[in-house]
């Protein structure tokens, strides 16, 4: 395992004439917590996508693992567990099953399938509600399962893109000590959102506008850096330069 | 890789099976769909509905009516008396066909130069022909009567002679009733067999993009092949179980023969499931919603049916028609099912058929598998 969990370097994808991400350049240390941050369409999900093998990149290198995104998708895809903008599990199968047919689908091991399986239904605290269709639980326990299922096969790099969006206050702060356990087990998480309470959470955060990172760093380096009180105030400031640049 | 296949196997089936409504729907429909259609593919003329134009009223034109009414394939459902009312009654398809008869008929059999007028309303050409042929028969048959009369007044005694010389002696086989409805029940079989399953595999690969799980099943490590294998089995399964249950329903409601292998069918309906799950397959790699892929079936299964010879046999098509004809899957199953039901055809026979829906089968499913990646662009 490299140094560096992820690494971007002018990284480009256009849709047609439309450049979802332009250029874009990071890296991300292994057990970090890194954040992005954006408003809907700034390429946030784009960028996760490729990162995952989903979408293939029009320009620029992408690493991740070590592995080259373009090229080694297969081997990217054993290295990461990745939970979507969507909530992706089945609906009609119960909680159990969905555990089961990942385990099965991510070819965890047989004889440790029932130690992961106690695992993901403790952290997401559905012990007694393993019989449950899925369609039939509240949004935070569907967000803590859907996150269990994509961690099953134990990948070091985890990909959650706006995992607590739609999610109550208290379910939100429930899953960031999830992310938070899985960072202290050695995990790099990538995590993207919109609210900007969670970007104090991160070790880092990528603030990302039209497509471009317009900032980024450690929160309180950022704030201090522009001299702002919060991360609301460094967000609308690098933005509204961004656009007076662009003007 | 075969773990993983099964682990889609036994998902598909949970979600398939799991509710009472949902196996209901998946069993019950083709069944009710079969009887439905099995009583309406039925071209055979029983009753046509008639007039009867009598212009002469005489005993021979009573008797000739009789006859036809004593066939079995006519009712006289009204007797005219103006040219009007005989145009009125086809206008508004009340009648199927109008005898006339001219006055002066009985005396022109006698002189052995009468006619008879039949009208058909030939807007379904099918019906017309047969309504026509009918009509001739026993016209045929009365002036046989009419003429052997005739001689037997001349010569003063009565000689039987055979008066037509030649006589054709058919003997129909595989259907001897001539019965439409065992012609067509098996290619019922053949549509909903294809349908059912072609419609399926579609929408259970499409749904899953509508529901964002197939983006996460594709950062799993499964390979497109067995995400592919693991979604047609299935549904395989499911189009095998349909196949046995309307065949059961064709014999048994409808008395259709069977007269080959029912191992030779099980295989041969392998073959054509190859074929169907093949497209299916490829319908859901070109679609992104449940609606796109349901049209698109529906467009393809359309072209399938027409050309498949179902109804309309290949052979009267023009030649470029008949070529194309040569893609359609439908078209060598169709011909299978008949051959094992009507004719109790083997394998020495139906090898060529059965080869072609491997052929198909195989190519379109390649097809598919090529065209089915793990990217989402």
């Amino acid at each position: 395992m490299p140094e560096n969990a992820v690494e971007v370097r002018g990284l480009v994808k256009r849709f047609g004439d439309f450049h979802a991400v332009d250029d874009v350049s990071f890296e991300v240390s292994r057990g970090e917590i890194f954040g992005f941050l954006g408003p809907n369409g700034a390429g946030k999900s784009t960028t996760i996508r490729i990162l995952c093998g989903l979408l293939s990149p029009t320009a620029g290198e992408a690493r991740v693992g070590g592995y080259d995104v373009a090229t080694e998708a297969e081997q990217v895809k054993e290295n990461i567990g990745y939970m979507s903008q969507k909530f992706s599990l089945y609906d009609d199968l119960a909680v159990e099953e969905n555990i089961d047919f990942f385990s099965g689908v991510y070819g965890v091991r047989r004889e440790i399938r029932e130690t992961r399986k106690e695992y993901v239904l403790k952290m997401a605290g559905l012990e007694n509600r393993r019989g449950d269709m899925t369609r039939l639980l509240a949004g935070g326990w569907k967000q803590r399962l859907a996150l269990g299922c994509a961690i099953l096969h134990e990948p070091p790099i985890l990909f959650l893109d706006e995992p607590t969006s739609g999610v109550d206050p208290i379910a939100r702060r429930t899953f960031w000590d999830l992310i938070y356990q899985l960072a202290e087990a050695g995990n790099t998480v990538f995590v993207s959102t919109h609210y900007m309470d969670e970007a104090e959470y991160c070790h880092r955060i990528a603030l990302m506008y039209r497509g471009r990172i317009v900032a980024l760093g450690a929160p309180a380096e950022l704030k201090r850096s522009l001299n702002l009180p919060s991360m609301e105030d460094v967000f609308i400031s690098r933005i509204e330069e961004e656009e007076r640049r662009t003007a | 890789m075969r773990s993983r296949i099964r682990e889609i196997v036994v998902k598909e089936l949970r979600q398939a099976l799991r509710e009472p409504r949902m196996r209901a729907l998946l069993f019950f429909p083709p069944v009710l769909q079969l009887v439905i259609f099995g009583f309406a593919v039925n071209l055979d003329v029983n009753n046509a509905r008639i007039a009867w134009f009598d212009g002469d009223r005489t005993p021979a034109s009573r008797e000739l009516r009789e006859r036809f009414e004593g066939s079995g394939y006519f009712t006289v459902l009204a007797m005219p008396r103006r040219d009007r009312e005989v145009r009125d009654l086809l206008d508004h398809g009340d009648v199927q066909a109008v005898v006339q008869i001219l006055p002066g008929f009985a005396r022109d059999v006698d002189r052995g130069r009468a006619s008879v007028q039949v009208l058909v309303d030939g807007t379904n050409s099918n019906t017309a022909s047969l309504i026509a042929s009918y009509a001739n028969q026993i016209v045929t048959s009365f002036s046989q009567r009419a003429t052997q009369a005739r001689l037997d007044r001349k010569l003063g005694t009565s000689v039987p002679t055979n008066i037509l010389p030649v006589n054709t002696a058919s003997r129909v086989w595989f259907n001897p009733e001539l019965r439409s409805r065992t012609y067509f029940v098996p290619g019922v079989i053949v549509n909903i067999v294809m349908l059912v399953t072609v419609m399926l595999t579609a929408m259970a690969i499409v749904r899953e993009k509508e529901i964002g799980t197939m983006e996460q099943l594709m950062v799993t490590p499964i390979r497109p092949v067995e995400l592919i294998i693991g979604k047609t089995v299935p549904f395989a399964g499911i189009g095998v179980v349909n196949m046995i249950m309307i065949t059961l329903a064709a014999l048994l409601v409808f008395q259709i023969p069977f007269r080959g292998s029912a191992l030779l069918l099980l295989a041969s309906t392998l073959l054509f499931l190859l074929t169907t799950l093949g497209l299916g397959l490829f319908i859901s790699t070109v679609s992104h919603t449940q609606q796109q892929a349901m049209m698109s079936t529906f467009f393809l299964f359309l072209p399938a049916l027409m050309l498949s010879g179902f109804a309309f046999p290949i052979q009267n098509m023009p030649a470029p028609v008949q070529w194309l004809t040569y893609l359609i899957p439908a078209r060598y199953f169709m011909e299978i099912v008949r051959g094992i039901f009507l004719k109790g055809t083997g394998f020495a026979v139906l090898w060529p058929a059965m080869l072609a829906l491997a052929v198909l089968g195989t190519v379109i499913l390649s097809l598919s598998v090529m065209r089915f990646h793990k990217r989402l662009d």
